[in-house]
């Protein structure tokens, strides 16, 4: 009898954990069955300030502060080069693809644009003022270095 | 050959027998309206997006491309047909253009581009055509809508407003020499500069600059 009463309150507390759970989960779909289509957020809008977003760390891809819509980038054109190629620089004034874009795998130097980097937006992209799905608690390598010499000091 | 022009011109200049004065110069007004319109209208409907797409030259490649771009679908509606950018306005100028398009009608008849693979091989060469004619006039066909008097820069974003104020205003560029692929792909552009150079000028300065190093002695 009592072994029986364990275990009817354990299916029963794994009962409502599970239908807790349900309730909790927050996926992309929200809350729409899965037969039905949500309706879609509007589009979220492109960030077009041209102004320059900080690096989160030293290798990071710098971020393209314009809006990229229609950019065509195929064998036959690179749009982006237009602008941000090394002759394009002096009358478009835009900040010329770094020289690790002219490297080859065994870090030789190209006369152009290596085609492991020809397309921009492998690792350059756009941003929207879209809300983060999710909290983001990303540290900048400064705050962590700032954190660790302030602890290396109370020590 | 001779005596049939002179026959034919001593029967244009013969007095009217059987007809009446009132009767020529009339049924002459009517049937030049009748002629004059008619011509018109022909001339129109081949200035519609529905005859170019006609052919499956232009629904497959560049009217496919057409729909994915701004100048099909905008937020306020407002969109550009084939012949908006692709034939003048005026009157002569039209005309010039309609002339110079039989010879798409002989593309057509042989079929220079009735594939996708024969298209894409002439691309370069059809998208330079258009690209000189727009540089030739000043890129009128875009200023038909886009006129810079109205356009106010300072709603524009601050890249695009240097550009216009630095390039446009100024006369320096017209609008083609920036915005090439604006509303079709573009070709391969390997094989022509953006901005007006040829590639054969290309070609030939570095073969002069190779040849005069040569020259140089070490």
């Amino acid at each position: 009898m009592k072994r029986f009463a364990i275990s009817l309150i354990a299916a029963a507390s794994l009962l409502v954990a599970a239908a807790a759970a349900e309730d909790n989960i927050s996926t992309l779909r929200e809350t729409t069955p899965l037969a039905e289509n949500a309706t879609p957020h509007p589009m979220p809008k492109p960030v077009n300030t041209d102004i320059r977003q900080v690096r989160n760390y030293p290798e990071q891809p710098p971020l393209i502060p314009h809006t990229i819509e229609g950019y065509q980038i195929d064998m036959n054109s690179n749009k982006c080069l237009t602008c941000h190629s090394r002759t394009a620089v002096e009358v478009s004034q835009a900040p010329m693809i770094s020289i690790t874009h002219f490297m080859n795998r065994e870090n030789q130097f190209l006369a152009s644009v290596t085609p492991r980097r020809y397309f921009c937006n492998q690792c350059h992209v756009p941003q929207t003022d879209a809300r983060p799905l999710v909290e983001n608690d990303f540290v900048d390598v400064d705050s962590v270095i700032d954190y660790v010499k302030a602890k290396e000091g109370a020590n | 050959m001779l005596a049939f022009l002179k026959r034919l011109w001593t029967t244009i200049r013969r007095p009217s027998v059987h007809y009446s004065l009132g009767f020529l110069t009339l049924g002459g007004f009517v049937m030049g309206i009748i002629f004059w319109g008619g011509f018109n209208t022909a001339l129109e409907l081949t200035n519609t997006e529905t005859f170019c797409t006609g052919c499956h030259e232009m629904r497959d490649n560049v009217f496919a491309e057409l729909k994915t771009t701004i100048h099909y679908t905008n937020r306020s509606g407002v969109r550009a047909t084939c012949p908006d950018c692709h034939v003048p306005h005026d009157w002569t100028d039209k005309i010039a253009r309609k002339m110079q398009a039989s010879k798409e009608v002989w593309g057509k008849i042989f079929g220079t581009i009735n594939t996708r693979e024969k298209f894409l091989e002439h691309r370069l060469e059809l998208a330079q055509h258009e690209w000189a004619r727009l540089k030739a006039n000043n890129s009128l066909e875009c200023r038909n809508c886009h006129s810079s008097d109205s356009m106010d820069i300072t709603r524009q974003s601050a890249r695009a407003a240097e550009a216009h104020e630095r390039f446009l205003f100024t006369g320096e560029q017209t609008c083609i020499d920036c915005h090439k692929g604006i509303a079709h792909r573009l070709p391969d552009m390997s094989q022509s500069a953006w901005h007006e150079e040829k590639p054969e000028d290309m070609m030939g300065n570095a073969t002069a600059f190779l040849a005069a190093r040569d020259r140089m002695p070490n």
